[in-house]
């Protein structure tokens, strides 16, 4: 009996070592600044917004301790759609709303807050540079389907793709598939988020996916489409084929939060988060 | 009286209780079934549809079902061709203290969260797959593989718990007449085991079936469904599908509808296993009774 | 005839002792690359991005959720025994409830997760929040509660009730008093190996509960939460750098302990248990 209560006390100790930890933890670090924001806000959708709205929400909770942001991803689709079903406060995406979605919450606010591109990546090793758009369409269409053909190794191409909501893939379809008739590959791996292109592309040789300009870094290599190399300026001066607009939607005119999240994301600092991550700002 | 009043009072309160998990379960199989009514009353063309693509709205889970059995049977295989083994040893061979070793270590592969496992899956075996067989890594076999080590130690726990209640009379009575211990295993024990080790293969693979996270890490997920031909290709399994589209399915479109029939049938398909497993173990029991 | 016994013999032993092999390398693969990253800092502070910081919120986000489940699934789960094991009769509707019970218990947890989203963040409203994960992890805990209370309540000797009813007591007396005394070993235990089933769980969480990657404790129970296998789930995923992964790491030794923890008290309760079942100390 005595070794049983001594584990019912230990439990004790535990959750209240737990308790008194959050109490430290929520103890608001200082309580001179008038004016706080309080309250908990959730945002959720595009991968391609993921790093933006994470530096944001960093910022604006260092300046309001009693802000509760939760970001989260999930693909353009999930965003626009949580966002319409009054699952969480705002939504991200990374493409238009399309008309299917328009009919079923048709009182979304859109917000655009940056702009950016997308580029076409493979492994760093990967001996190829360049692809013309229409190679590409073929190489994730699968008509193409081994790297020497399009000058590379002799092996086999695996083709990442993202899941059927995201931005990044709509705008990926418009410009490089749609255009000459082609869709992607039934045996393209599937991967729900940016990051886990890039996790993927960046640790097979042989893979190639796309990504927003902003997960472009060492650990991929972007190709060339027609020649021009896929980077901020090439998409500003019109040369790199591809720019899309990135939105926050909220369902109905924003409110109080959600308005001071959107007015963060288009004030000065916010715009500096937007092309410090390799974006393109809109203000 | 009073205490005659509180008593029943108190039986009511437990029996109401009692009833919560019927109006849980009663809840779940309604919500479920209601959202996904109008993906099952399109009736053969999603059930033997061959293609799954919502953009077009093409709603056939053929290849998905196809694929949940091929997923979960291989590593059911796997699993028994180790598992059984092993439990014959720990029940009639090995030395105590080895099996008080051995028995923990198994269970507590049980508790090894899917998240952890399917981790561990992504960084070592497709990684180890791509390397040494070829192909994209993420394929069946890695499924296979992750979903092995989650059911052994279900497979080994019961098929050892049945082996060891085979009565000792049998096992005595066959090494009286002068059969070997090897033997005397293979000959009585094991037929007379045999409906246990059978529970134990069902309600694993029902284990596998079910299985969520793991899967979806190392699977490959093709953007279209298909019925695969080779253990190296990727598929998609129906756990798998239904987290990586519920996401963005747009609520009250076909697409949500058909995401919660591929729940349903993944519930029936468990159900049935579990059923199976039920029965099995029953029989088992009235023919060593 | 001998040496054919020994080769299948040593088979045998092979098969034994893969499975323990394989533990062994799964753990140990996680722990050298996941202990580099625990530290003081890896418990206590807020993660941000997939690179920085700690898993603090995730921790407490894990046993929040955890509690709430256990505020929800024991208290029904002990009653439901208690009248599966004292009171029911032997008619249509206990063997409708035992039915029930089983049947939850095989309900993939995908589908748990799916009710949750449309019952409880949606039609009731609760959003993705503490209360819709706890509650979902609940309905999935609950028939094993049911089943391991059932189980200490029936292993209580018949002699122990009948003493105390015979010395005059109402049935609930000698329920709480006698019967629920010596079964709560046995319902702890079953209650702890249910922690670690629920603390594990990620697809039911991930759906109802959080994006995993929250830098904040929740204030209310309709706040989103953080959670040890959701934090997994992102950041084995989605991060490709080598500080993500050792944090993936680090947070998987995270929810091991958590289970070992779990699972060693379970063990140690059940060997008492059943000492003091045979007749040790009463």
């Amino acid at each position: 009996m005595h070794k049983i209560k001594a584990v019912v006390i230990a439990a004790t100790v535990v959750v209240a070592i737990a308790a008194v930890g959050t109490a430290v933890f929520l103890m608001p670090k200082s309580s001179l600044t008038e004016e706080r924001l309080s309250g908990k806000l959730t945002i959720a959708g595009s991968t391609t917004l993921l790093p933006i709205n994470e530096e944001c929400r960093r910022l604006l909770m260092e300046k309001n301790p009693e802000l509760r942001i939760s970001v989260s991803g999930g693909g353009s689709g999930h965003g626009i759609k949580a966002a319409g079903a009054g699952e969480i406060d705002i939504g991200a995406a990374s493409r238009d709303i399309k008309s299917k979605e328009m009919e079923v919450y048709p009182d979304l606010k859109l917000v655009v807050i940056g702009k950016d591109s997308l580029a076409i990546v493979v492994h760093p090793n990967n001996p190829v540079n360049e692809l013309t758009m229409e190679e590409a369409s073929k190489i994730f269409s699968g008509e193409i389907n081994n790297w020497k053909e399009v000058g590379g190794e002799d092996a086999k191409i695996r083709v990442i793709t993202r899941e059927g909501g995201s931005g990044t893939r709509e705008v990926f379809e418009t410009y490089v598939m749609k255009r000459f008739g082609r869709e992607i590959a039934g045996a393209a791996s599937v991967k729900p988020s940016n990051g886990e292109v890039r996790a993927t592309v960046s640790g097979d040789k042989n893979s190639i996916g796309y990504v927003s300009l902003g997960f472009v870094d060492p650990s991929l290599k972007a190709l060339k489409i027609d020649g021009v190399e896929a980077t901020v300026e090439n998409v500003l001066s019109g040369d790199y084929p591809i720019s899309r607009s990135l939105y926050l939607i909220t369902k109905g005119e924003p409110e109080q939060l959600e308005k001071a999240f959107i007015d963060y994301m288009l004030s000065e600092e916010g715009q500096k988060v937007v092309e410090d991550n390799g974006y393109i700002r809109v203000k | 009286m009073e205490v005659g009043r509180a008593e029943k009072i108190i039986e009511k309160v437990f029996f109401i209780s009692a009833l919560s998990s019927i109006l849980i379960v009663f809840f779940i199989i309604a919500f479920i079934l209601k959202e996904s009514i109008p993906a099952l009353a399109l009736g053969w063309n999603f059930f033997l549809g061959m293609r799954w693509y919502p953009p077009h709205s093409q709603f056939g889970i053929f290849p998905i079902v196809v694929s949940t059995f091929v997923v979960g049977i291989g590593a059911l295989a796997i699993a028994a061709s180790i598992g059984i083994p092993a439990s014959i040893y720990l029940a009639e061979f090995s030395p105590g203290w080895l099996r008080n070793i051995i028995k923990p270590c198994v269970e507590m592969l049980v508790g090894i969260p899917s998240i952890v496992l399917g981790f561990f899956g992504l960084m070592v075996l497709v990684v180890f797959i791509r390397n040494s067989f070829g192909g994209y890594g993420e394929c069946i076999l890695a499924g296979w593989m992750i979903l092995a080590i989650m059911t052994l130690p279900h497979v080994v726990s019961i098929s050892e718990d049945s082996i060891r209640a085979v009565p000792k009379g049998y096992k005595e009575a066959s090494l009286a007449l002068g059969a070997t211990h090897l033997q005397t295993t293979i000959r009585v024990i094991l037929p007379n085991a045999r409906s246990g080790i059978l529970a134990s293969l069902i309600l694993g693979m029902g284990n596998a079936i079910g299985e969520t996270m793991a899967v979806l890490m190392v699977i490959g997920n093709p953007n279209i469904p298909w019925i695969p031909s080779s253990v190296l290709e990727p598929v998609r399994v129906l756990t798998s599908t239904i987290v990586i589209e519920i996401g963005y399915a747009v609520w009250g479109s076909m697409h949500q509808h058909a995401l919660f029939a591929l729940g349903v049938v993944l519930f029936i398909i468990v159900a049935i296993l579990n059923v199976i497993t039920t029965a099995v173990i029953r029989k088992g029991v009235a023919g060593i009774g | 005839m001998n040496i054919k016994e020994k080769i299948v013999k040593g088979g045998l032993f092979v098969s034994a002792l893969i499975s323990v092999v394989v533990l062994l390398i799964v753990i140990g693969y996680i722990v050298v690359n996941g202990i580099g990253v625990i530290s003081l800092d890896f418990l206590l502070k807020s993660p941000y991005r997939f690179e920085y910081g700690g898993v603090f919120p995730q921790i407490i986000g894990s046993l929040f959720l955890v509690a709430l489940c256990l505020l929800f699934a024991v208290p029904l789960g002990v009653a439901s025994a208690i009248y599966l094991a004292e009171y029911a009769p032997d008619n249509v509707i206990t063997s409708c409830i035992r039915l029930f019970v089983e049947c939850l218990a095989g309900i993939p947890s995908i589908v748990i997760g799916l009710f949750g989203l449309v019952f409880l963040v949606y039609y009731l409203g609760f959003g993705v929040s503490m209360l819709s994960g706890g509650l979902a992890l609940g309905f999935m805990i609950l028939p094993w509660t049911v089943r391991a209370s059932e189980e200490a309540i029936k292993a209580v000797p018949r002699s122990y009730r009948e003493a105390s009813l015979a010395l005059g007591a109402s049935k609930w007396q000698t329920i709480r008093s006698v019967v629920l005394k010596s079964a709560y070993p046995g319902i702890i235990t079953g209650i702890l190996l249910g922690i670690g089933k629920a603390i594990g769980e990620t697809a039911v969480v991930l759906l109802t509960a959080g994006s995993g990657l929250e830098s904040f404790l929740p204030r209310s129970i309709l706040d989103p939460v953080a959670s040890l296998p959701v934090y997994v789930y992102m950041l084995a995923t989605q991060g490709q750098t080598s500080a993500a992964y050792s944090r993936a790491f680090g947070a998987s030794i995270l929810l091991i302990t958590m289970f070992l923890v779990m699972s060693i008290s379970a063990l140690f309760l059940r060997n008492r248990y059943i000492k003091r079942m045979s007749g040790g100390r009463w």
